[in-house]
């Protein structure tokens, strides 16, 4: 697959503050890539370097192989975070005023179809659940057809049926070929729309692959937790951490393990064996829950 | 220029301004309680009343000095100054001028009460000499309408524009426009040009709602006034989007467009004429947009004035208009913090 998008030793400080440190990374034609990490990690700057919104200290953005341009930033479909939109207009008069900002916008009937706005069309947009107003601003995303979507928390604030919903609209999206960058706190829809992550921490790219080649590169069989009881295992360093009050041990046989542990004086009152998720991969690489993180990263 | 992108922005911010409920109700409902409010000051001011001026030096009339004086429901007023007595005389502020030291008396033919006045004083002053002037009679709502329609429109243009500007920054309404080909300067045009036609409903209606009220002196063309209107609303309106042109703060635009707006009210000659002010003070009312405004508007409704009678005004509102709107397209940044 050919590369669309490709970062090299990307940089950008607010004065003191070091919000993205040389991060490099391309991205495939027709991939979902998703951006995670924590509050300040330096997603949403990244984003909106990534946008044309905020100028980089140093680094290439290229798109096509050619250092981008205004031309192909405003060829990009944005969702902002956090979007407000002009008050007092309905649905399709704001569907309306974003496609005539282009020269070739997309048909108008054919986004409402897609977003499933026909129900609120000509409702005020401040009127609209968290879930339809979503739907919206992806439909505006999409006004102008772009080849990249960019995707900044898009299902953050949604109940869980209405991400469900979120993710099958993506999955549409993403199956028209478009290419789609989004940050997310939500460690499932990562595992369930990327092709590829990269997990940033303090402005740095500090683990990049697929989310199950991530996955099988730091943890084999399963992950053991107990509550913290101020006893340590006896098993190699690396395979075993004390993180929020509980023992994490990272096991490639789960009976063994636990025989051990009774053997050790253990006890498995409050007991918790699973499969290792990215949340784990997160909580591993940089000592927090991602999914703990208050939503509304401003990085 | 994209005219399409131009003219969605436009109609977007017209809809915007159209179902906001509130304001618009503020923005009718103010031009009631002006009119409402000139009818209760100025109320009183068709009722039939003699006024004569009389030319002396002393600040106060001496009713024994002469018995003419003390006729009843006359009122005498003193004047010092020839020039400025008769212009008064001109403009129908007084109905007769009397210089009892000279024995001679002005009267403004055109003036039916002063025709009455001279009736009755002529049996008093049968010597008197006679001279007649002519003018246009012009009451102080004929001269302070103007400033006060102007010192409306330059709140509505300064606030209306600079506030709706920061509002959408702060908001990040200018961020998602941003990741749009909407340029700064189609934006900012599309903003000038609405509140341009917000503007000029509400000062019609204003203005016509009051002279069916007052019947105002209008001498000059309705044309003219529109230009000077026009003009006028374009320079106030440029200069509050280039003091919005960056802020994302309420507060800050909140007091800078203050800075812009009181030295307008106070200096611009709404209330008062700068005349015998410091000079200094005269060329600094020179530079704010709201003097030319008032001055032209002047000039067309009480003297008449035709297009080169005020091309110096109208030269310098348009100077004003590309100046500010330039500095505020270049200025201008869709995020604030220097974004």
């Amino acid at each position: 697959m050919a590369v669309v998008l490709e970062v090299r030793d990307l940089r950008k400080s607010y004065g003191e503050l070091v919000a993205v440190n040389g991060i490099s990374f391309a991205v495939q034609q027709g991939q979902c890539f998703g951006l995670l990490g924590p509050n300040g990690a330096g997603k949403t700057t990244t984003m909106e370097m990534l946008e044309g919104l905020v100028t980089a200290d140093s680094g290439d953005i290229l798109y096509q192989g050619r250092i981008a341009t205004r031309s192909d930033f405003q060829q990009l479909g944005v969702q902002f975070q956090q979007t407000a939109l002009q008050d007092f207009l309905t649905v399709k008069e704001t569907l309306q005023l974003f496609a005539a900002f282009y020269d070739e916008p997309a048909d108008i009937d054919e986004l409402i179809q897609l977003c499933d706005l026909s129900e609120f069309l000509l409702q005020d947009h401040r009127k609209l659940s968290g879930g339809q107003r979503q739907r919206l601003l992806l439909a505006l995303a999409l006004v102008n057809q772009p080849k990249i979507l960019f995707l900044d928390e898009p299902t953050t604030g949604l109940d869980p049926h209405g991400r469900r919903n979120f993710w099958q609209l993506i999955t549409t999206i993403k199956g028209q070929g478009r290419t789609i960058v989004l940050t997310t706190h939500y460690m499932d829809e990562a595992e369930f729309l990327c092709d590829e992550i990269v997990i940033m921490a303090k402005g740095q790219i500090i683990a990049r692959n697929s989310p199950q080649a991530l996955l099988a590169e730091h943890f084999n069989g399963a992950l053991i937790r107990l509550p913290d009881r101020g006893m340590q295992p006896n098993v190699p360093a690396e395979q075993w951490h004390l993180t929020n009050g509980f023992l994490h041990i990272n096991s490639l046989d789960v009976e063994a393990s636990i025989r051990q542990l009774l053997a050790e004086g253990f006890s498995l009152e409050g007991l918790f064996i699973k499969s290792a998720n990215l949340d784990d991969l997160f909580l591993k690489l940089t000592g927090q829950s991602l999914s703990a993180n208050e939503v509304g990263d401003k990085s | 220029m994209s005219f399409k992108r131009f003219f969605a922005v436009l109609k977007a911010r017209n809809l915007e301004f159209w179902r906001d409920r509130s304001s618009l109700a503020w923005n009718l409902i103010f031009p009631v309680l002006l009119v409402a409010g000139f009818a209760l000051v100025f109320s009183n001011d068709p009722k039939a009343e003699y006024k004569i001026g009389v030319l002396q030096q002393a600040a106060t009339v001496d009713i024994a000095a002469n018995p003419l004086l003390a006729t009843k429901y006359l009122e005498f007023v003193p004047f010092a100054d020839e020039s400025i007595a008769l212009e008064k005389l001109r403009h129908h502020q007084l109905d007769l001028l009397i210089d009892l030291s000279q024995n001679r008396y002005w009267q403004n033919e055109r003036s039916a009460k002063g025709y009455l006045v001279e009736k009755i004083l002529l049996p008093q002053m049968p010597d008197a000499t006679r001279l007649a002037v002519t003018g246009e009679s012009i009451r102080y709502v004929d001269w302070a309408l103007p400033g006060i329609l102007g010192m409306n429109m330059m709140f509505s243009c300064l606030f209306g524009v600079g506030y709706v500007l920061v509002r959408y920054r702060k908001s990040s309404v200018l961020k998602r426009l941003q990741a749009t080909p909407l340029s700064a300067f189609e934006f900012v045009s599309a903003q000038v040009v609405s509140r341009l036609l917000i503007v000029l409903v509400i000062a019609s209606s204003i203005y016509f709602a009051c002279d069916a009220v007052f019947d105002f002196m209008m001498l000059g063309s309705y044309w003219h006034l529109l230009l000077v209107t026009l003009l006028g609303a374009s320079a106030m309106i440029s200069l509050g989007l280039l003091i919005a042109s960056r802020t994302r703060s309420e507060e800050l635009t909140g007091g800078l467009l203050n800075m812009a707006s009181w030295p307008m009210m106070i200096l611009s000659g709404v209330w008062f004429s700068l005349d015998g002010a410091p000079k200094a003070l005269q060329y600094f009312a020179d530079i704010l947009p709201l003097t030319h405004l008032v001055a032209a508007a002047r000039a067309v409704m009480i003297d008449g004035a035709d297009l080169s009678a005020i091309s110096y005004h109208l030269a310098a509102l348009a100077l004003m208009t590309t100046v500010f709107l330039a500095s505020g397209a270049w200025l201008f940044r869709w995020q604030g913090d220097g974004r």
